[in-house]
């Protein structure tokens, strides 16, 4: 056959199915949307009960965080996030997803390499490049501060 | 009561973001969600994240940029504190409860639940 | 002897029969336009088993019984069996026929196993190796997921190019000896072939190019033409695959559309069932096969047809490293009953 890897990706081009977009971008808006909103409203109550700006904030994720695995260990999770796309993916449940879901699929290998080795298969490089990005960030404040002084 | 409106607003703006990347690019998941930790550090370090979160509360903290923020954060107040040393420490130390509570919370779902078909 | 009409296109001298086929799939393929065609749908998706590995080994050996038992024979009358499936290290396979004790092979070529293994079993028989060869595939939808994507419950979006992997499995039981079943008269030995896909999301694109060069070395090696056949049936090209298959073979000069049928399109309904561009896997075309088309050639409703299962020959591995996917295509012609 004499079809160039080239003409042969125009011809691709020219049959792919589109995204939907139009209704995928509008179902993430919301969804994720909501998602936040759950959060300040938690993140109010705790405050209003007393708790430090700082500590509710962190007890908004853990609780964002529970929920999140609370549904993929149901199998609800995914069945929400196939509609809501990045509205789902892109909160901090999103993470816990990901982080629940790996190590429910590899419990059948055991504890240690299943489980243990494999739970951060999707969610490692967040916390790998956030912690890397942050200390990064922290050199060029420590730099910074040396020539100022 | 505008603060959930804004909180709404920002957090679905954040994430339709994601959804552009998601429909529009070859961008892998694990790929736009890394890129968005890092986006929070760098927006955090500029000092543009802190305001979004004064004024959208959840929707700007929610989302994993917020995440990002939060590291940075922790590494600006442990380098004041600590010095050298606050540059190893600080990030994990302020992402420390999310982190803690993903990984337990997985362990915990992994012992009770079975993986189930779609 | 096997006259080699083409470089890999062979034609069988003497007659090696499909005497027994069953076909066995998973509750969502059950529920399908094609439902009604498998000889069992389990609706337990682990079935009745630990780990989605076991399922699918547990899945392809009921399907094996069964065939045998269609056929009329038993495994130690087996003179050899031929299988593959896509889980590294082929292990639905050899643990699904790890207890049988017939000589086997094992074999390697993603979606395109049950086509593959039909072919060098019918050359083997053809060629004296014994009298009864049986050839089975199977694929499993968490399996493949589990090894090629994401965990099962990962909340991710499917792109609309994806396919969705079938659970279901095929077998067949050939023998040279029998009269009244399709007899396989020709094989198509299929060419490595890769126009530069590298969307693992889009597996259709990247076979079509290797199932139009199968075919239309085919056509040109036996002399044929599309209008000779009554059906031309791909494995898993999907809805995208199979109109780049159309597109290409036409560039060729030859008009198969109104012939044409793709298992992976068959298989679901892909607007009520959420499944995209179709169904893949090597049930997909396997089972499709055992429980639609051989049925149908029994019975002389189709007297000729092609079927060519397409493999995506892709490794999770090498596509990090930035490698495209090559695809292959093995083809066997199927006819009804004698010259």
């Amino acid at each position: 056959m004499e079809i160039s890897p080239e003409l042969y990706q125009d011809m691709q081009d020219e049959i792919a199915p589109k995204s939907k977009s139009y209704i995928n971008i509008p179902m993430a808006f919301v969804s994720g949307g909501l998602i936040c909103l759950l959060g300040e409203c938690i993140l109010n109550l705790l405050t209003h009960f007393g708790l430090e700006q700082e500590a509710a904030s962190a007890w908004t994720s853990v609780t964002l965080v529970f929920l999140s695995a609370l549904l993929t260990g149901l199998g609800w999770y995914e069945r929400i996030a196939k509609h809501a796309g990045a509205g789902t993916l892109v909160p901090i449940t999103g993470f816990a997803n990901g982080v629940t879901s790996s190590a429910i699929e590899a419990r059948t290998e055991g504890w240690i390499l299943g489980v243990g080795a494999k739970i951060f298969t999707i969610a490692g490089p967040v916390i790998l490049y956030g912690t890397a990005a942050s200390v990064v960030y922290g050199l060029c404040l420590k730099l910074f501060q040396m020539f100022t002084a | 009561m505008m603060e959930y409106v804004w909180a709404f607003l920002i957090g679905g703006a954040i994430c339709a973001v994601g959804q552009v990347l998601i429909d529009y690019t070859k961008l892998t998941p694990a790929r736009i969600l890394t890129g968005y930790v890092v986006a929070g550090v760098l927006l955090s370090g500029l000092g543009l994240y802190q305001p979004l979160i004064d004024f959208a509360g959840g929707g700007a903290t929610v989302p994993l940029t917020g995440f990002g923020h939060l590291l940075a954060e922790g590494i600006r107040k442990s380098v004041e504190e600590k010095g050298w040393l606050g540059v190893f420490s600080g990030g994990l130390t302020a992402s420390a409860a999310g982190i803690t509570a993903a990984m337990l919370f997985g362990l915990a779902a992994s012992a009770i639940f079975k993986p189930k078909d779609k | 002897m096997a006259q080699a009409l083409a470089r890999g296109v062979l034609r069988l001298e003497r007659p090696v029969y499909a005497a027994g086929y069953a076909a066995v799939a998973g509750k969502k393929e059950g529920q399908g336009p094609m439902g009604k065609c498998f000889d069992r749908v389990e609706e337990d998706s682990h079935f009745g088993q630990e780990t989605w590995e076991q399922a699918e080994s547990r899945m392809q050996q009921e399907t094996i019984y069964l065939a045998m038992q269609k056929a009329g024979t038993k495994p130690e009358d087996t003179d050899l069996i031929l299988a593959g499936d896509l889980i590294n290290q082929c292990t639905s396979s050899t643990y699904s026929l790890r207890p049988f004790g017939i000589p086997f092979l094992g074999l390697f070529g993603a979606c395109s196993t049950m086509a593959e293994g039909l072919a060098i079993g019918s050359l083997l028989l053809e060629n004296g190796a014994g009298r009864r060869a049986a050839a089975a595939t199977s694929s499993h939808f968490s399996t493949a997921e589990r090894q090629f994507r994401y965990p099962l419950s990962y909340g991710g979006q499917r792109p609309p190019s994806a396919q969705w992997t079938c659970t279901a499995s095929g077998a067949v039981v050939l023998d040279r000896e029998t009269t009244d079943a399709p007899r396989i008269r020709g094989v198509c030995i299929g060419k490595i072939t890769d126009l530069g896909v590298c969307d693992a999301n889009n597996m259709g694109a990247a076979m079509a190019p290797a199932a139009a060069d199968t075919l239309t070395r085919w056509f040109q090696g036996t002399g044929t033409t599309p209008a000779e056949y009554d059906a031309i049936v791909t494995g898993d090209l999907g809805e995208i695959g199979g109109k780049l298959l159309l597109d290409l073979v036409m560039k060729q000069g030859y008009e198969i559309h109104p012939k044409y049928h793709d298992c992976g399109v068959l298989m679901f309904d892909g607007d009520r069932q959420d499944t995209h561009a179709g169904g893949s896997g090597c049930g997909c075309g396997g089972s499709l096969l055992c429980g639609h088309f051989l049925p149908r050639v029994k019975s002389g409703e189709i007297r000729r047809m092609l079927f060519m299962a397409t493999g995506a020959l892709m490794s999770p591995m090498l596509i990090q490293q930035g490698e495209s996917i090559p695809g292959i295509a093995h083809l066997i012609e199927i006819v009804c009953g004698e010259e």
